[in-house]
This record gives structure tokens, C-alpha cells and sequence, in this order.
């Protein structure tokens, strides 16, 4: 039996033809069929989870409704606070760490009546392309367990990609949403920066970090978005307007729409030929489907990785200097306080975390400040001016959301710059606080999926969805990951 | 079995040679960028951060050759301005002391406890 999308479970809980108790056993389920192979969760919280269905069956049974995610299983990446339930953010330095509070997104999806799968696996502190840098071991990807599920959400894309949970969330900094989502062949969203509180998200680089939904279906993610994206008081970054309901033009088709294709996106010399000829493919059948597309050109693009790469470990050194081993988390004791400190930190981080606060601590110190951070915040404004330019002449852009499909793990982990480039095609929305989709279109040669992106202007999260949807529907693409119930997943891994 | 397509937009697009800005050199001080971030590493770790930490920066430091004169950093992606609010507690956050000192290492009385900050003469 095949797990149903959300749209779909919502509204056969409200028929009454399922219910809530068996959805919680279906995907519990699932977690013990494969969760042994891929280690796409840190914690799985089946207790919680039993209970919250059995309540939601009561209330269904009572007629009482309290939100559209009532008795829906999501999971959550463990860089997301949860109260009672221990959030590590895949580091050692906050093993054992059980917060007293919830992040905004988890409150809003409690009130909305989901309930916690549990904590999917993420790169420690989210600073990754492929879950292979969790203090935890790697989640692996589904579709072939040989392969990485991207990162750093690539527990919660190879979680919901699996069937382990309906939908997920997770956090996108430079691509951490969207590239897993390309890997695993699922839906992944990041939101126009502010419109989702990041209270009780552990933060990496604020300016870039952004919440957003993984999910099978483009409707799915349009729902999650519309339960998590509200102004937050206790985040004072957050977009505190009104804006268009984000799934006010689904079903309106790609009549009239402008799409840029940009060369510096599309055909990006990194970009793999199988990625190159579906991308075009799928361009291609927009325009048979009523768009109109052109080509944009967006020279400084070219630099986002460069700038992207000064910005977030600057931020990071930055945000992360608040695991000092005395409010909570790793101690490790010293005989004056520096050395308690320094000894904590250099114990509880890993080598991608250390390495990315020892770039921004230098690229924010005495004599280097300008030269390193102060310009790449001012690259980051000519990128911001390229896309301004481009979206004169386009309503959307469109790109392959990963040069490549998933990779073998181990391959990346020796050369940080060659891990680096995995986001290259994603950077650009988070340094312009862009909104942004990843839409599954097909598979390569090796039956690996291939992920298409589109991106629209700030807070134009319709017009992306609008788009995102009649591409779903172009696509045509089975999300159901192969399994065979004698052999498992497909890899070598069992 | 993987098919080629020949779409009419394949090969629409113009591929451009990256734009090649020059390499700069960069000198980095590892070890005292390791206590200004308050890391202990050894010595072999501060050789192998020091290395990749060069490397890297001389790839990304490639972005000072290009023209900023008269460009205006980004702090907010959206023309967002300061949000203000009155100076009150408030208890929006759920959180009591005693919630947050649960959470520490070591506390005494409502205070978190840390090794001597100063030595000793």
C-alpha cells in the first residue's frame, strides 16, 4: 500500500475512509522496512506519535476539527527546536540537548493538529551538501543507498521521499532544502526570506536561512507553507505584511508567463548531460504549454559561490560563538573559562564546522573585514541588481536545481571546494532572500532523480507555485521510490 | 534506456566561458585565528584548517578584483526597516529561569558556574 500525499490523507481522514492511528502504522511501518538502511532519523518519536493519532482519531470521532494537518505525520530536521524531545542539530556539541521550548514552525504545525515523526539526520549545524558531515554517521539516499541524499536536509527529503513520514521540514541556507530534494526526488521549498519566523530554528548564517516544506507533490508543500509562513513577533526579521496566499494561483497554467533561462544557470560547464538535456527538455514543453521563454543574462551570478562563501562562514563564526559550554550543551572542563571554552568547542565540532568558523573568523577580523565580508555584501547587492534586471524581462527563472543527480558518498568529502560547488545553482535565492522550488522531472541514466528550479521574485510565492505545479504536471514524475520487499532499497548498502 | 533529446531549446544557450579574476594571495594566521575563535586544536589540526582555510580563501578572495565602487552592502533582502517594540518582559517566549538553567553544564542558585575567568596571583 502506497503512503498518500497530504492533500490526499487529509481529506480521507475527513471521509473517514482511513484513519489517523493507521497512517501513524503505515509510516512506522515504513521506518522499520528501511529506516536500518538509509538513517534518514536521529530520533523517531513512535510514542508521541501513537498518542497524537489516537487523539486526532478522537477528535475526528467528535467532530472536532482544529487544523488542516490534523492527524498527519511530518518530520522535522533536528536544527528545529522541539520541547521534550532532544534537538542536537547533528553536532556532538548538543548531544543530549532537550529544549524547553518550540521553534514558531513546530508550534504552528502542533496547532494545525500534525504530529512529530521524529528528528531527521542534517549536516552538523546544517553546513553540508550531503549529510555525510552529521556527528551521527550519513543518511543515504533511497533511490540508491550508494548514493548521499544530498544535504544538509537530506534526512528529512530521504525520510519523506521513503515514506517515513508525509511530509518535512527543513532549512535552506545556500540550497539545503532544495538540493536534497533534487537528489531524492521530492518537492522542496525555500521561502522568500522573513516570510517563515526562524525562532527556535539553531541558527547558521541569518541573512540566508530560511525555512520551508519537502514534500511528494507541489499542493503538499503549498498547504505546510500556508500552516508555517506568518509574522512572528519573537523574530523580528520577519516579514510582517500581508502577502498573496501562496496557492492562490495553482491550476492557472503557464499561459502568458515569461520564463528567463539564464546561461549562467542553465548551462553551467558543471552542469551533467543527462541534468543539461532533461532541464532543456522540460523548458522546452513549457513554452509547447503556452510560456514564453528567453534567455537572461546575470554576470555576477557567476560569483555568488565566492561571496556565499564569506557571507555564511562570517555569519556562522558569528552565530555559533554561543556554544561556549555554559548556558548548555558540551563542556569540557579547563582550568580558566578560555579554556574550558576552546576545549569544549574544539571537542564538540566537527571539521566542516570548525573549518567554516575558522574562514569567518578570519574574514571578519581586525585588518581583513573590508576586504573579505564587505565586499562579498557588496557582490551580494550586484547579484540582487542581476536578478532585478532579469525579472524585468521575466516573471520566472528556471535551472537544474543540482549540476549533478546524487552522488557516491565518500566522493566530495576530501575537497570541500568540489562539495562547494553542489550548491552553486541554489546560492543565488538565498543571497537575494528569493523564493525558490525544487520540482522532480525525471531520472538519469542510472535511475537517479533529476530536479527542476524554479525561482521567482521576493514574496511572489504564488507566481513559483503557479509554475512549480503545471511543471509537476508537465513532469509527470513518479515520486515512489523503487522497493523491492524481498531485496529493499536498490545500493550495495542492506 | 536514457534517450538524447534534441529539443529546440538545447543548444539555445549561449555558453560563456567563466570570467577568470585573478588569484590572489592570502596570509593567514591560523593559530591566532583559532583563539580568537576560541578552538584547541593541535598542532597537525591547525596545519590542516590553515592549508584548506588558504585554499579556499584564495578562491573566493578572487571576488576583491571586482568594481564595488559606490554599491551599497545588503543587510535585509527585503526593504524591511527596524521593528520596535516596548521594553517589557514579556513571557511570549515560554521560557522561565528555571527551564534555562536546566539546561546548563554547572549552575549554583540561579547563576551559571564557570572556571576562574581571571588567574590567580
Amino acid at each position: 500500500m502506497s503512503i498518500p500525499s497530504i492533500v490526499e490523507a487529509a481529506r480521507a481522514l475527513r471521509e473517514g475512509s482511513i484513519t489517523s492511528v493507521g497512517l501513524a502504522r503505515q509510516v512506522l511501518y515504513r521506518i522499520a522496512m528501511v529506516e536500518a538502511q538509509l538513517h534518514a532519523f536521529l530520533t523517531v518519536d513512535t510514542d508521541g506519535l501513537m498518542a497524537g493519532a489516537e487523539e486526532a482519531d478522537q477528535a475526528f470521532a467528535e467532530g472536532r476539527d482544529i487544523g488542516p494537518l490534523q492527524g498527519i505525520p511530518i518530520a522535522l530536521k533536528d536544527n528545529l527546536t522541539t520541547r521534550n524531545l532532544e534537538t542536537t542539530a547533528g553536532s556532538k556539541i548538543l548531544s543530549g540537548y532537550v529544549p524547553p521550548y518550540d521553534a514558531t514552525v513546530v508550534k504552528r504545525l502542533r496547532q494545525a493538529g500534525a504530529l512529530i515523526v521524529g528528528k531527521t539526520n542534517l549536516d552538523e549545524f546544517a553546513m553540508g551538501s550531503s549529510t555525510e558531515n552529521s556527528a551521527f554517521g550519513p543518511t543515504r539516499n533511497p533511490w540508491n543507498t550508494d548514493r548521499v541524499p544530498g544535504g544538509s536536509s537530506g534526512g528529512s527529503a530521504a525520510a519523506v521521499a521513503a515514506g517515513m513520514s508525509l511530509g518535512g521540514l527543513g532549512s535552506d541556507t545556500g540550497g539545503s532544502i532544495r538540493q536534497p530534494a533534487s537528489l531524492c526526488g521530492v518537492v522542496g521549498v525555500k521561502p522568500t526570506y522573513g516570510t517563515v519566523s526562524r525562532y527556535g530554528l539553531i541558527a547558521f548564517a541569518s541573512s540566508l536561512d530560511q525555512i520551508g516544506p519537502i514534500t511528494h507533490t507541489v499542493a503538499d508543500a503549498v498547504l505546510l507553507l500556508e500552516v508555517i509562513g506568518a509574522p512572528d513577533p519573537l523574530d523580528s526579521t520577519s516579514y510582517p505584511h500581508e502577502m498573496e496566499p501562496v496557492g492562490a494561483r495553482l491550476g492557472r497554467g503557464l499561459e502568458g508567463i515569461r520564463v528567463g533561462v539564464a546561461s549562467q544557470l542553465g548551462g553551467a560547464e558543471a552542469v551533467e548531460p543527462d541534468v543539461e538535456a532533461a532541464f532543456f527538455q522540460m523548458v522546452s514543453a513549457m513554452e509547447r504549454a503556452g510560456a514564453t521563454t528567453l534567455e537572461v543574462d546575470l554576470p555576477s551570478t557567476e560569483q555568488g559561490l565566492s561571496a556565499y562563501y564569506l557571507i555564511a562562514p562570517a555569519e556562522c563564526s558569528a552565530n555559533l560563538a554561543r556554544f561556549d559550554g555554559v548556558r548548555y550543551g558540551l563542556r569540557v572542563n579547563g582550568d580558566t573559562t578560555e579554556q574550558m571554552m576552546s576545549r569544549s568547542r574544539a571537542d564538540g565540532f566537527g571539521p566542516e564546522v570548525t573549518r567554516r568558523v575558522l574562514l569567518g573568523t578570519f574574514a571578519l577580523s581586525a585588518g581583513y573585514h573590508e576586504a573579505f565580508y564587505g565586499q562579498a555584501q557588496k557582490v551580494r547587492t550586484l547579484i540582487r541588481e542581476d536578478l532585478a534586471r532579469a525579472y524585468r524581462q521575466c516573471d520566472v527563472l528556471v535551472s537544474p536545481t543540482s549540476p549533478t543527480t546524487a552522488f557516491r558518498l565518500g566522493d566530495r568529502t576530501d575537497n570541500p571546494l568540489a562539495m562547494y560547488m553542489s550548491d552553486v545553482l541554489t546560492i543565488p535565492s538565498n543571497l537575494a532572500g528569493h523564493p525558490a522550488a525544487n520540482i522532480p522531472i525525471g531520472l538519469d541514466r542510472h535511475d537517479l532523480p533529476i530536479g527542476f528550479q524554479v525561482m521567482a521574485p521576493a514574496l511572489e510565492e504564488a507566481l513559483m507555485f503557479q509554475v512549480a505545479s503545471a511543471v509537476e504536471e508537465l513532469a509527470g514524475f513518479d515520486t515512489t521510490v523503487p522497493f523491492d520487499p524481498s531485496h529493499g532499497l536498490r545500493g550495495g548498502v542492506r | 534506456m536514457w534517450t538524447v533529446f534534441c529539443e529546440p531549446w538545447a543548444g539555445r544557450v549561449t555558453k560563456q566561458t567563466p570570467v577568470n579574476l585573478p588569484s590572489v594571495s592570502v596570509e593567514i594566521d591560523i593559530a591566532h585565528v583559532a583563539r580568537l575563535a576560541r578552538l584547541d586544536l593541535s598542532e597537525e589540526d591547525l596545519d590542516t584548517y590553515g592549508r584548506q582555510c588558504q585554499e579556499l580563501l584564495e578562491h573566493v578572495a578572487r571576488i576583491q578584483a571586482i568594481d564595488t565602487t559606490g554599491i551599497s552592502s545588503t543587510s535585509h533582502p527585503l526593504p524591511l526597516t527596524n521593528r520596535f517594540r516596548e521594553d517589557e518582559v514579556t513571557t511570549e517566549s515560554g521560557l522561565g529561569r528555571q527551564d534555562v538553567l536546566d539546561q546548563a553544564p554547572d549552575t549554583e542558585g540561579p547563576y551559571f558556574r564557570v572556571p576562574p575567568a581571571l588567574e590567580e596571583d
